[in-house]
């Protein structure tokens, strides 16, 4: 480089910026680098911590200084995952920082807690020993402990360091989920099956009962066919009942015993555990297996135990089906108040204020939307529904509450704008020239909306339809006033007649992220699950959105507008 | 001025129509620049006016761009309006279809007849008369679809489904565009992939596919090659066979070559309006012969 400054300028005036009088280059670029740093930093962070949610950790286990008090009822030794090694939160200022352990100790049941701060000075020494366990099971979360041995319902008993113990464990867990798989079956599908009938006949009796209006004979003869059916039901669910009893009767029995870290005994019925594996034995691929086969269940199961384990599939199912019932409600809106405001509708000031409304319609803040669909479509509509079609179960109402059309419903309301803006913009880039060449065919004005401007305006819609279903997937307060549920029965669309069910209530990703993080008794063992399930969330936006992109590039692609 | 209403007077002969236009024309043009129909110089295969322009004056809103417009339009020949831009050639055109009724504001003076019968007939539909008239535009508009679904277009909205006839009217306007045996492999793909030549000959099949009486372009070839637009101006003389056409150009050469008659206009006047021949050669009026010579555009 030069050290002649004038001489640089001359030679740089091309390449610099600011000599070029493009100061504002530097600003945008600056705005861009904020925005872009702002985002990938929180996308990184929920990537991380929700992706390390399903690593499986070793387990370390702590021999504490004697005499400390920083164990679990006093004992010396503790075992657990180590979470965090941290700075202490509530240090005494003029004191040297000292750093603690943040343990997931397991044994909810035992220990009352999941887990424990252990402060670094106590720590005497930490090793990962080979043979401790950890299991998943159906209730008190995570059991970790060193196995003793199978202890058989007959009297017998397999110790741990026989050689079959960890193949007949294995065998006996992969029994048990099958056996809860079919008593599952059983209760949910046919006794369900059986339910819903029942219910039925009880509608078709206050029905039969209404109509007759104390007429006894009438009444006899009507409920007749009713009382038999009926038992005939009965006797089918005893058959059930008492299958699904024996198959559960045969859960029980066969315990696991374990001496957990600090030396206690501890009995675990076999037939409660999900799965168990070697945490300090799994090397590199095992550890990767272990990381897929979790994330799968995570994303294919039910949650247990007041959603903080287990998966949350019904979550991912109600977001997917309510953001395409939301779709599928608000693009014919949509487009066909657009279509009016911009091909028909005389362009002037009522137009222009129309306009200026729909636009800020996007900022009426989204529970107020939920307010007007719970007043609305719930109370108004619905109820009038129940009140007409739905009498005899009244008054417990069928689709006069909250439910996932009336969710879906809602949430179009307040995605409309978004929609209505798009198409006008895509339509007004129809150009002139392809609408005067159809009307010179002979065409109507709607024959031209339909079948050459809206096709050519379809990509545009489409982008206003991808916006609007980002920001409806992330919606979750309007939902907690119109169908939302911390836990739902069943998905909206089943196996039952008539397989797709508008009016029941469902459970929303969005909604769980709230509830986990701040509804439930123990936020710190809910965190990971937070974490995870906001990284599906946003997931489940981008494949809603890719779908729609690749749906746009083909249409794209179609109607490209031709090159000289 | 009153020797040009009396050249109107005497076209009376060559029409069994008795003409409304020949009086009071309120045209302020000095002599030199004085109005010449085409009837007095009518070559002998004489054609039947077709369209016919009577006293025609069109006002977008306030401002006039037409002015007192009369002209006829031969059957089965080609008649080329020129003039330099902004003079209202494409105004006049667009009229004949009542394209312009699309703008806002507007409002004519005067009356256009194609085949004695009124285009404001109230009681002719607008649809029903955009259907006897095909139009080509400057820049090439095929739909976004396929070919085949492009040159069908005027029939799919008039509701004629059948696939045999449409089979029939692709082939028939695809070889009446001249176009048939470059795309007759993949009618089915997007009229999008075709040339600007082609597209624009994919356009002229379009419009007469329902097979229009007249055919109206503007500046078809103003965005095409050379090649293209010699393609096109052959296509012009094998068309006008079978229908009247109407061709606004900014190509003098384009006009010479391929027009029968042609117009000159000028400031939303007809100046002069005569065989192509006699327009190029001999032109009467100053301002044609300064326009025609290139000394103005
Ligand atoms: N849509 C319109 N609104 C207002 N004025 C117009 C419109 N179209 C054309 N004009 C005016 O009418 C006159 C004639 O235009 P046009 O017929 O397009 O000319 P040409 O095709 O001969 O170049 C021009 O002065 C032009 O500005
Ligand atoms: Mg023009």
């Amino acid at each position: 480089m030069s050290k002649n400054p004038e001489i640089k300028a001359v030679g740089t005036a091309f390449q610099s910026g600011s000599r070029a009088g493009e100061n504002f280059v530097w600003l945008t670029s600056m705005g861009l680098a904020i925005g872009l740093t702002l985002v990938t930093s929180l996308l990184a962070l929920i990537l991380w911590e929700g992706l390390t949610v399903f690593w499986p950790q070793r387990v370390a286990v702590f021999q504490l200084v004697d005499g400390s008090t920083a164990g679990i009822a006093g004992k010396t030794t503790l075992a657990g995952e180590v979470v965090d090694y941290r700075t202490k939160v509530n240090h005494v200022i003029g004191k040297a920082f000292e750093q603690e352990y943040q343990l997931f100790v397991g044994n909810k049941d035992t220990y009352g807690f999941n887990f424990k701060f252990v402060d670094a000075n106590a720590i005497k020494s930490k090793e990962y020993l080979n043979d401790y366990i950890v299991a998943e099971r159906l209730e008190n979360g995570r059991l970790i402990g060193v196995p003793v041995a199978i202890a058989m319902k007959d009297g017998s008993t397999i110790p741990a360091n026989s050689p079959e113990f960890a193949h007949k464990l294995e065998e006996m867990v992969t029994g048990y989920n099958a056996q809860r798989a079919k008593i599952l079956r059983i209760e949910k599908y046919r006794i369900g099956d059986i339910n819903y009938e029942m219910e039925g006949l009880r509608l078709q009796e206050k029905g039969v009962r209404r109509r007759a209006a104390g007429d006894k004979a009438k009444e006899e003869a009507g409920l007749a066919p009713i009382r038999e059916r009926e038992a005939q039901l009965k006797k089918e669910y005893e058959v059930l009942a008492a299958e699904a009893k024996a198959l559960r009767d045969g859960l029980v029995g066969n315990n696991l015993v374990l001496r957990l870290a600090g030396g206690e005994e501890y009995r675990q019925p076999i037939g409660a555990m999900l799965e168990f594996y070697y945490p300090n034995q799994l090397g590199f691929f095992g550890k990767v297996s272990m990381f897929f086969h979790r994330m799968w269940n995570f994303v294919s199961q039910d949650p247990r135990e007041a959603n903080t384990e287990g998966g949350i599939f019904p979550a991912i199912f109600g977001t997917f089906v309510m953001t395409l019932l939301m779709s599928v409600a608000v693009t014919p809106f949509g487009v066909i108040a657009a279509v009016y405001l911009r091909e028909y509708a005389k362009q002037g000031v009522v137009v222009q204020l129309v306009r200026i409304s729909v636009n800020n319609l996007a900022g009426v803040p989204s529970i107020v939307y939920g307010v007007f669909g719970l007043g609305f479509f719930v109370y108004f509509v619905g109820g009038n529904i129940d009140h007409w079609f739905f009498y005899e179960s009244l008054p417990t109402p069928t689709v006069g509450t909250g439910g996932i059309m009336w969710a879906a419903l809602t949430l179009s309301l307040l995605t409309l704008p978004v929609v209505i803006v798009a198409t006008e913009e895509a339509l007004a880039a129809v150009s002139r020239g392809t609408r005067e060449a159809a009307l010179a065919c002979g065409a109507s004005k709607w024959q031209t909306i339909q079948r050459v401007v809206l096709p050519s305006a379809a990509p545009g819609i489409l982008t206003g339809l991808i916006l609007a279903m980002a920001r409806g997937a992330g919606e979750v307060a309007p939902l907690m006033l119109v169908g939302v549920v911390k836990l739902a029965p069943s998905l909206p669309l089943d196996t039952t007649f008539p397989f797709i069910h508008p009016e029941r209530k469902f459970m929303h990703l969005g909604f769980h992220i709230y509830d986990l993080g701040f509804q439930s008794p123990d936020a710190e063992a809910a965190k990971p699950m937070v974490f995870a399930t906001t990284l599906l969330l946003i997931t489940l936006v981008v494949v809603l959105n890719l779908g729609a992109i690749m749906i746009r590039n083909h249409l794209r692609k179609k109607y490209a507008a031709g090159t000289f | 001025m009153s020797t040009n209403t009396r050249s109107t007077d005497e076209a009376k002969p060559l029409t069994s129509h008795p003409r409304a236009h020949n009086k009071g024309t309120s045209s302020t043009t000095t002599s030199e620049e004085g109005l010449i129909q085409w009837n007095e110089l009518m070559p002998q295969d004489n054609p039947i006016p077709y369209i016919r322009v009577k006293d025609f004056s069109f006002f977008y809103g306030p401002k006039q761009a037409i002015f007192d417009v009369n002209m006829d339009m031969g059957k089965n020949r080609i008649t080329a309006l020129i003039g330099p831009s902004g003079c209202g050639k494409s105004t006049l055109l667009r009229n004949i279809n009542r394209m312009n009724d699309l703008v806002e504001n507007v409002r004519h003076k005067g009356d256009i007849t194609i085949d004695d019968d009124s285009i404001y007939d109230p009681s002719i539909e607008i649809i029903s008369l955009r259907k006897r008239i095909g139009m080509v535009f400057q820049k090439s508009n095929p739909f976004a679809t396929s070919i085949y679904e492009n040159v069908i277009f005027a029939l799919r909205v008039a509701g004629r489904n059948n696939r045999k006839e449409l089979d029939e009217v692709v082939e028939r306007s695809l070889r009446g565009a001249a176009l048939w045996d470059e795309v007759k492999d993949r009618l089915h793909s997007s009229a999008m992939g075709l040339s600007g030549g082609q597209m624009q000959r994919l356009c002229i099949a379009r419009a007469i596919a329902n097979r229009p009486d007249v055919l109206l372009m503007d500046e078809p070839c103003a965005a095409l090659d050379p090649i293209a637009t010699v393609k096109i101006e052959e296509l012009m003389l094998e068309l006008k066979k079978e229908f009247t056409i109407v061709i606004v150009t900014h190509n003098m050469q384009q006009a010479g070559r391929c027009s029968d008659y042609t117009a000159f206009m000028y400031l939303g006047k007809l100046m002069e309006f005569g065989t192509t021949q006699q327009i190029f050669t001999n032109p009467k009026v100053k301002k044609t012969e300064e326009y025609v010579a290139g000394k103005m555009g």
